[in-house]
């Protein structure tokens, strides 16, 4: 057996046959033995082929993935015929006497190095899609067919890298799941992938030799088993099993409220760490966003994320949440969670340094390039606005201040600002002690569990050697979280919990007779939460 | 030749989608039609990669020129264009 690693990009098991797929090296002969006249009949027909394609991917993708995820494709097209493009490979064809697939593949390196050398990252992006414009007319011109991705048997595809165009095409009820050594879990491919509930993998040191062979992807874990023994075989087989009688029995409970048998109701809402989440979170039927990491857009980022990058994307949330809460989090960098471009010191102790919030108050141009953009995508739905790691009065006071600095220059720019609600984390012991006052400063706590009970117990989330020691149900914080819901609920501040604790179900009963207002969850934990809820009789005497 | 500044309002700017809208638009007229950033950089507006290469946002002010055909009305339809569209 053999097992390798990766970064998953679905919570989910593929079992099934490994099929290895080669991108055919296509060997271009670069100079013609046609006249450049035929060699130009033969561009014009594959362009026409190509835009024929193009339209039934557009119209494959519209159905399976929706209009916003199938634009790209009708971007293709309008690429395809670009004059300057069309343009440059024609004179190739003329002046080199070049076969067509030569000048195609010359000019699609040359256009999309130009567009990767861009210093917008939207248009960087673009590099990729002039490549695989470029490499569907090669395609057609060497006469690779398009088809020889997948066989007849459902398989576990390994791939090197694989475009937005390959994932689409491919026949869904031929495909389990998906390995990839290039890509990121932001790339549009790894989207579509999760858009379309399909296990995969990336960022995998694949090999040639697992071809043919049994393969099992176990996204839980992040890695792939190649000729797995008959014990995991079997385990894994169950939990897939498992996995889709759950989802099966849980998609019954979709639309449903999230009510107690006597009626007490809570919000279930969703963590989330990337765009590509949102889909999921609509899947999953959650009613909201409780903790959408910001931090994501600056660890995947080599230099400071500009205002409109960042607009660009907690709009874009906003807008596909359609007026459901989303609850952004202002940076929570520093510790664990390191960006190059920030220089920050080494620390002794990073758990207990220079982090989050300590961060952003300090180094407030950061602070306001994020707060400016939260405030303008606030335009466009029901965003609430989140600070993490507070432990004084005076920092909540500070950031609302910056807040309301950034809300005045867009006001005086006549840029268009929507109401945001204003909330803070409640992860530390001192956060809890002085809760009653924080309370009259903002509109809601949230509960970060994980930290709060590092804190507490003053032990090193990072350190494995402490697990025994690490108990989140420990009584002192359990007793924390009760005080901070009944200081909230003194001030009229409603009391959710975004981190793991939220979704541990035997708490679930112990959480709503504390009076918890929201669970905020990972995107898959929702419906079972919401069995659990619905399960549940507080009129009658505690089970637990 | 008919020229107009137009500041852009949409907040991603003239990216993919309203490139290609716009070369669709600029080719429906008679006219040759140049956007120009500030920077000084330009486009012939009926070619998309070369639209997109400008890289134009939001708050960027370009100069549009309008050249040869009834250039009086083609100005006129771009100017709503732009209004509409970014």
């Amino acid at each position: 057996m053999q097992v390798a690693t990766g970064k998953s990009i679905l919570d989910g098991i593929a079992i099934g046959p490994v099929h290895f797929y080669r991108k055919v090296d296509m060997v271009i002969t670069p100079v013609s033995a046609l006249t450049p006249a035929e060699e130009l009949a033969r561009f014009a027909t594959a362009q026409a082929k190509a835009q024929e394609q193009l339209g039934l991917l557009y119209d494959k993708a519209l159905a399976e993935v929706g209009e916003d995820n199938a634009a790209i494709f009708e971007i293709h097209q309008m690429m395809l015929e670009d004059d300057d493009y069309v343009e440059a490979i024609q004179s190739i064809i003329e002046t080199q006497k070049a076969t067509a697939e030569y000048a195609v593949s010359t000019t699609g390196e040359n256009f999309s190095a130009t567009f990767a050398a861009m210093d917008d990252a939207y248009m960087k992006a673009r590099a990729v899609d002039v490549k695989d414009v470029s490499h569907r007319l090669v395609n057609i011109l060497t006469g690779v067919g398009e088809a020889s991705l997948l066989g007849d048997q459902p398989v576990i595809l390994v791939a090197d890298d694989l475009t937005p165009s390959e994932t689409v095409q491919m026949d869904k009820s031929k495909l389990l799941g998906f390995v990839t050594r290039k890509g990121s879990t932001n790339s549009h491919t790894a989207i579509l992938a999760r858009t379309m509930n399909i296990p995969a993998l990336i960022g995998v040191d694949i090999d040639e030799s697992w071809d043919g062979k049994l393969g099992i992807i176990d996204g839980y874990n992040h890695c792939v088993y190649i000729d797995p023994t008959t014990d995991l075989h079997a385990t894994l087989e169950r939990k897939r099993q498992s996995d889709l009688q759950q989802r099966a029995l849980l998609q019954g409970l979709k639309g449903m409220p999230n009510e107690t048998l006597d009626g007490r109701k809570v919000n279930l809402y969703a963590n989330i760490g990337n765009v590509g989440d949102v889909g999921l979170v609509l899947q999953n039927d959650a009613t909201g966003i409780g903790l959408f990491r910001s931090e994501f857009i600056y660890l995947n980022s080599h230099d400071y994320p500009t205002e409109d990058e960042q607009f660009a994307i907690y709009k874009q949330v906003a807008e596909t949440m359609g007026g459901k809460k989303v609850i952004i989090r202002t940076l929570d960098i520093g510790a664990d969670k390191q960006a190059d471009y920030f220089n920050l010191d080494k620390e002794e102790n990073p758990a207990l340094g220079f982090r989050a919030i300590r961060i952003c108050l300090t180094r407030k141009e950061i602070f306001k390039t994020q707060l400016r953009a939260i405030l303008r995508a606030s335009a466009y739905g029901k965003v609430s606005i989140m600070f993490p790691m507070i432990t004084s009065l005076w920092e909540v006071k500070d950031a609302k201040a910056t807040l309301a600095e950034c809300r005045k220059e867009l006001e005086d720019a006549g840029i268009p600002v929507g109401e945001v609600e204003i909330g803070i984390m409640i992860e530390t012991p001192a956060a809890v002690m002085v809760a009653d006052d924080l309370a009259q400063e903002v509109e809601f706590f949230s509960l970060g569990t994980n930290d709060l009970t590092q804190y507490t117990l003053a032990i090193d989330r990072q350190n494995p050697k402490l697990d025994r020691f690490y108990d989140p149900h420990h009584p002192a914080v359990l007793r924390l979280i009760r005080m901070t819901i009944e200081a909230g609920h003194r001030h009229n501040c409603w009391v959710g919990i975004c981190g793991e604790l939220g979704a541990d179900s035997t708490l679930t009963e112990t959480f709503l007779r504390m009076g918890i207002d929201e669970l905020s969850v990972s995107p898959s934990s929702i419906l079972p939460l919401r069995k659990i809820v619905r399960s549940l009789d507080l009129s009658k005497e505690s089970q637990v | 030749m008919k020229q107009f500044q137009y500041t852009i309002t949409d907040p991603l700017g003239i990216h993919a989608r309203p490139a290609g809208l716009l070369v669709k638009a600029a080719k429906a007229l008679d006219s040759t039609i140049t956007i120009e950033k500030e920077d000084g950089k330009s486009a012939v507006a009926t070619k998309l990669m070369a639209v997109m290469g400008l890289a134009i946002k939001a708050g960027n002010t370009v100069t549009v020129t309008v050249e040869g055909g009834n250039e009086e009305a083609n100005a006129a339809a771009m100017e709503q264009f732009f209004k509409e569209n970014v």
